[in-house]
């Protein structure tokens, strides 16, 4: 009893849902909790309405956030950053470890060539120096899921520098407006995840699984240019999709594909920044967005009440909805940074420094790599608008959810109905049966086929809209029907009779003197009332169009 | 047979003479004989007798896999070896064994070469005696030589008067000189090689750093570190280093160009070459002996029609302080991994992890190791790093600049001395702390290191106490062959003296064919 009261209790179980609730007005309300949506990963976050972090008091200095992100990206490669074991997530622990990985003495280093290659990419979607040499370095600290006792990085000498990234705040409240903004990118950098370690408190132990030992990651270092969590969350879901758009990172956060920590700290503009705290580890857009905002304003209140903010490492608390200092983090580290003496300088080449007689399984070109990136969301949002003439919050909303945009290209290719219409179904009628049921684009149990016959139909004007709706519901149970059967058996054909039509009008117009007498009067919502009651009466099956047609050459005969 | 050359036992194998089991229970024989010298920490009997037995049936077949078919040879204990314990002489790495072989000692197996056991060393290959090791002291075999005896004027049978073997490879060292094997991997940072190789009057190789695979090298300094060659006679190093050499894609330090080597022709003409004397290597604390055996030698290539020339290298007086702050560093870096959860030593201390952290490096290390990475972490610190770190590797590049400067001036190869002295009895030895000791020791030597060349020593005379002296060559990156080629011909000049174990030869079991006693061109 006194346990679910507690648990009840909890606060912060609230956000969550307000905050989806505010984002997407095609999520219902009834999910259980934060954690819910976590499997998906993906929240339209571009669709969040702006928030500003806080107000100024009256008489009082305006407070900036200063936001800075550090984001730690898995390289989708088959085999880890220095060695030849396989990267796979979720697999038995301690069952994809190579020697190297575990740190065997004399093992050595040997760089894989797709991790550079992933990273030469992102750097040139995210419009950076490609460095022509970087440098590899030793960060040194003791813990138990860093074998070595050091970690590979590239601290001094990164291999793509100076960047930006453009991503767009969609504000719903004033329609359809998109402001366009950019944070810089510092530095992109190569370096080897560590492993895992699970704390078995009640055991008083620490297991070790060295799988995601060595691993990959692509460390994105942002400027400080972002003012709240929002902003933070709408640029991390923009780098994001660039990077599922190369294949460079499955960058799936709830798999901890893509991990977060924001540098925070506040200051009244014009004056010197203020001390920064860091928060770590954060795996969900949700979860970044709250923690900074959480953190900017503890910070501001911490200050107005005469205290001071400490430079130190504080972590998310879920559950509470609250940042935490961090315990085993209490000291400044020295890292006593070194150059990884076991690895020659990396070095790249372009097109004009490519030597003639290189061996092409022995370098690298960017310019090759350049050649052959893919389009990048914002080009594919672009040429959504002009080929399909759809609104830009459309395209947005097609980008951000996972496989949306490839169901959609697929139902357009297989039907004749108009790409307005397409879009009208997959974002409304679509988009809302699978946030209903939570499902991922790829779980859905209406192929895109299907919904192109169904729209095809629709077409054809052989089916109403609303009874298109219906038949819609049933393929949803997939019961693998199609939209042809469905309409044909459950009769939802349009009414093609125009003399049984204009009895149904007839009948609905005698029976509703009221409404009738309205009409008469101008009213200009009468007829429509009157169209609803002949569709209906029609079990949707006729065409409204049609209906109104008839209902006032009635009218006006009287 | 034991006391021929890897050249010519392989000629004997090949011809019948001998087969390879009875050469490994020969040399096994030895090891048993010479237990004292403290040369082996594992004997790896079992797989060296199983291997001859293979080694056997393919010279039976004809289908001898080469020159290293059916050799015993021994390896360093700081080398990995699949399912045989690799210790680093340290309490830490005490009954690890490794699941993989080094490159190197992979490539010598698939020669079918014959692993004897793992040869002692100081702990983690820090030293320069062989002498901080955790089973003991190596013992030299020139010790119990009736040369040295009879050069020593007094207490003909006091045994604590036994010399060091020098270090750290200095297990590889004796198991050489002692016959117990025809070859044996060492490792070479600031000398290691080299300087046992002159204490116990062997060719010791230190190769061009990257034609070597360090892969399964437990580094001691990863950007110095190569493997070194230990053998009685300059061909059988070449030998050996044509089955090392090579690019190892296990190893990125590697060099991918092929390197060119060959068997050394057996006529060498040396009257085109241009040798050049370093004179900041005449330091006052060496040796006149060896002073005087360096500038004969200089002369000897004189009067074959070479040009000898004194050179500089300016900046070799800071190599020994630069190399302190580069070694400690990356020391510091290497043993991090050393942290009791994955294998080796564990303390049981268990209270929390940084605890047994603390505890495991405690109990697992020697004082050596501990100060040297107490001084590495010093140097690393973010307020340090620029005045040290750093400084030293621009202290590290002018040394190699130096070293540049000379050979472009037209220079072919290097003459200096591998030691300041002859072995001292191990008495003496530890009468200084082992850093002062490496620093005094690996003078000559840790400068090839800072810059990747190739040195060699090579054993010149004995000196009046009927003790090795070697000299060293240094050669141009990757010019490894002509040094070797250099090497040869002095070789053969100098003609250094085998070794006489009396009480090995007493019982026959040793007979030197080629032993040549007293035709030492250079005397003191």
């Amino acid at each position: 009893m006194a346990a679910s009261v507690l648990r009840l209790g909890i606060p912060g179980r609230r956000w969550a849902l307000a905050w989806i609730d505010g984002g997407s007005r095609h999520r219902s309300g009834t999910q259980p909790g934060p954690t819910s949506n976590r499997a998906r990963g993906q929240s339209s976050v571009a669709q969040l309405s702006l928030r500003t972090a806080q107000k100024p008091r009256k008489g009082e200095h305006k407070w900036a956030a200063v936001v800075g992100l550090e984001i730690h990206a898995q390289i989708c490669s088959n085999s880890k950053l220095f060695s030849g074991a396989q990267v796979c997530f979720a697999a038995p622990p301690n069952s994809l470890v190579s020697f190297f990985d575990a740190s065997l003495p004399g093992t050595l280093p040997v760089l894989n060539r797709r991790c550079v290659e992933a990273a030469v990419m992102t750097g040139l979607a995210l419009n950076c120096h490609i460095n022509r040499k970087s440098l590899f370095d030793r960060k040194h600290y003791f813990y138990a899921d860093l074998p070595a006792g050091y970690q590979i990085t590239q601290q001094r000498l990164p291999i793509a520098t100076n960047g930006h990234l453009t991503y767009n705040i969609y504000i719903r409240k004033k329609q359809s407006q998109v402001t366009t903004k950019t944070v810089r990118i510092k530095q992109i950098q190569l370096e080897q995840d560590s492993g895992k370690s699970l704390h078995d408190d009640l055991r008083s132990q620490t297991l070790i699984d060295l799988n995601r030992a060595g691993v990959g990651l692509l460390e994105v270092v942002l400027e400080p240019d972002l003012c709240c969590g929002e902003e933070a969350a709408v640029a991390v879901r923009e780098l994001q999709l660039i990077l599922q758009a190369l294949g460079t990172s499955q960058a799936n956060m709830a798999e901890g594909q893509l991990r977060v920590d924001a540098n925070i700290s506040v200051h009244h503009p014009g004056e010197p920044l203020g001390v920064r705290t860091e928060v770590k580890n954060l795996n969900s857009l949700r979860f970044l967005a709250k923690a900074i905002d959480y953190e900017i304003q503890r910070q501001i209140t911490e200050l107005e009440d005469g205290g001071e903010v400490l430079n130190e490492t504080r972590s998310f608390d879920y559950k509470l909805g609250c940042t935490v200092p961090m315990r085993d983090k209490e000291g400044k580290q020295d890292y006593r940074f070194m150059p990884e003496p076991n690895l020659p300088p990396l070095v790249l080449y372009d097109a004009t420094s490519l030597p003639s007689d290189a061996d092409s399984q022995q370098v690298i070109n960017i310019d090759q790599l350049r050649d052959m990136l893919p389009e990048l969301p914002s080009a594919t949002r672009e040429r959504l608008v002009q080929q399909y003439g759809m609104l830009p919050e459309h395209s947005f909303t097609l980008l951000n959810e996972v496989g949306l945009l490839e169901f959609f290209q697929n139902v357009i290719k297989e039907t004749r109905a108009e790409p307005k219409k397409v879009t009208n179904w997959v974002l409304n009628t679509f988009l809302y049966y699978l946030k209903q049921q939570n499902l991922a684009v790829s779980e859905s149990p209406v192929t895109p086929g299907a919904l192109a016959e169904l729209l095809d139909l629709l077409d054809s004007k052989a089916i109403s809209s609303a009874a298109a709706k219906q038949v819609f519901e049933e393929l949803w149970k997939g019961q693998g029907k199609t939209a042809a059967q469905i309409m044909s058996e459950q009769q939802l054909e349009l009414m093609q009779d125009r003399e049984a039509l204009e009895q149904l009008c007839q009948a609905t117009i005698d029976g509703h003197p009221q409404t009738v007498m309205d009409v008469k009067k101008r009213n200009p919502k009468a007829i429509n009332k009157l169209i609803g009651l002949v569709r209906k009466a029609s079990l949707s099956r006729a065409d409204p169009a049609l209906i109104k047609e008839i209902l006032e050459k009635k009218l006006s005969l009287f | 047979m034991l006391g021929r050359t890897l050249l010519e036992v392989s000629a004997a194998l090949k011809q019948g003479q001998v087969t390879p089991t009875e050469l490994c229970k020969k040399c096994l024989s030895l090891i048993t004989k010479t237990k004292y010298l403290n040369a082996y920490i594992t004997v790896s009997e079992e797989v060296a007798l199983k291997q001859a037995e293979e080694s056997e049936r393919r010279y039976k077949q004809g289908q001898s896999l080469g020159d290293l078919d059916g050799i015993p040879v021994a390896v360093k204990d700081n080398f990995s070896t699949a399912g045989i314990e690799t210790t680093c002489a340290s309490n830490m790495l005490k009954g690890y064994i490794p699941p993989y072989n080094a490159t190197v000692v992979q490539k010598l197996l698939d020669q079918g070469a014959l692993l004897m056991g793992k040869t002692n060393l100081d702990e983690f290959a820090m030293g320069s005696g062989s002498t901080d090791g955790v089973f003991g002291p190596v013992k030299n075999p020139w010790s119990y030589s009736k040369q040295h005896r009879e050069g020593r004027r007094h207490d003909e049978h006091d045994d604590s008067h036994w010399l060091i073997a020098g270090g750290s490879s200095g297990g590889s060292a004796a198991a050489v000189a002692a016959f117990t094997c025809f070859a044996a991997l060492g490792s070479d940072t600031g000398g290691s090689t080299r300087n046992p190789a002159a204490h116990c009057g062997l060719v010791g190789f230190k190769p061009s750093y990257g034609l070597v695979s360090r892969h399964g090298l437990i580094p001691l300094v990863n950007s110095m570190d190569v493997p070194g060659i230990f053998t009685r006679c300059v061909d059988d190093t070449a030998i050996v280093l044509g089955i090392l050499a090579g690019h190892d894609p296990k190893d990125s330090t590697t060099v991918q160009d092929p390197i060119k080597l060959s068997r050394i022709p057996s006529e060498v003409d040396v009257s085109r070459l241009c040798i050049g004397i370093p004179k900041e290597y005449l330091v006052p604390e060496l040796s006149s002996e060896i002073r005087s055996l360096w500038s004969q030698a200089s002369d000897l290539f004189k009067s074959e029609g070479a040009k000898v020339i004194e050179v500089s290298l300016p900046h070799t007086c800071y190599s020994i302080v630069c190399y302190h702050v580069l070694c400690t560093s990356e020391v510091a870096s290497n043993m991090a991994r050393f942290d009791g959860l994955q294998y080796g030593h564990r303390s049981g201390i268990d209270v929390s992890t940084e605890a047994m952290y603390a505890a495991t490096r405690q109990e697992g290390f020697n004082d050596v190791v501990r100060g040297r990475i107490l001084s590495g972490n010093f140097f690393l610190l973010k307020e340090n790093y620029e005045n040290y770190f750093v400084k030293a590797q621009k202290v590290r590049r002018l040394i190699l600049r130096d070293f540049v400067n000379v050979f472009d001036s037209g220079v072919d190869v290097l003459l200096t001395p591998t030691t300041l002295t002859e072995a001292v009895p191990y008495l003496e030895f530890i009468k200084e702390d082992n850093r002062t000791r490496s620093a005094q020791d690996d003078i000559f030597t840790q400068a090839v290191n800072m810059a990747g060349l190739p040195a060699v020593s090579v054993p010149v005379a004995l000196s009046n106490q009927g003790l090795p002296i070697g000299l060293q060559f240094i050669g141009r990156a990757f010019c490894d062959q002509q040094l070797l080629t250099v090497a040869k011909w002095f070789e053969k000049q100098v003609q250094f003296p085998v070794i006489q174990l009396q009480d090995l030869m007493d019982d026959g079991s040793l007979v030197l064919e080629n032993g040549k006693l007293t035709s030492v061109s250079l005397t003191q």
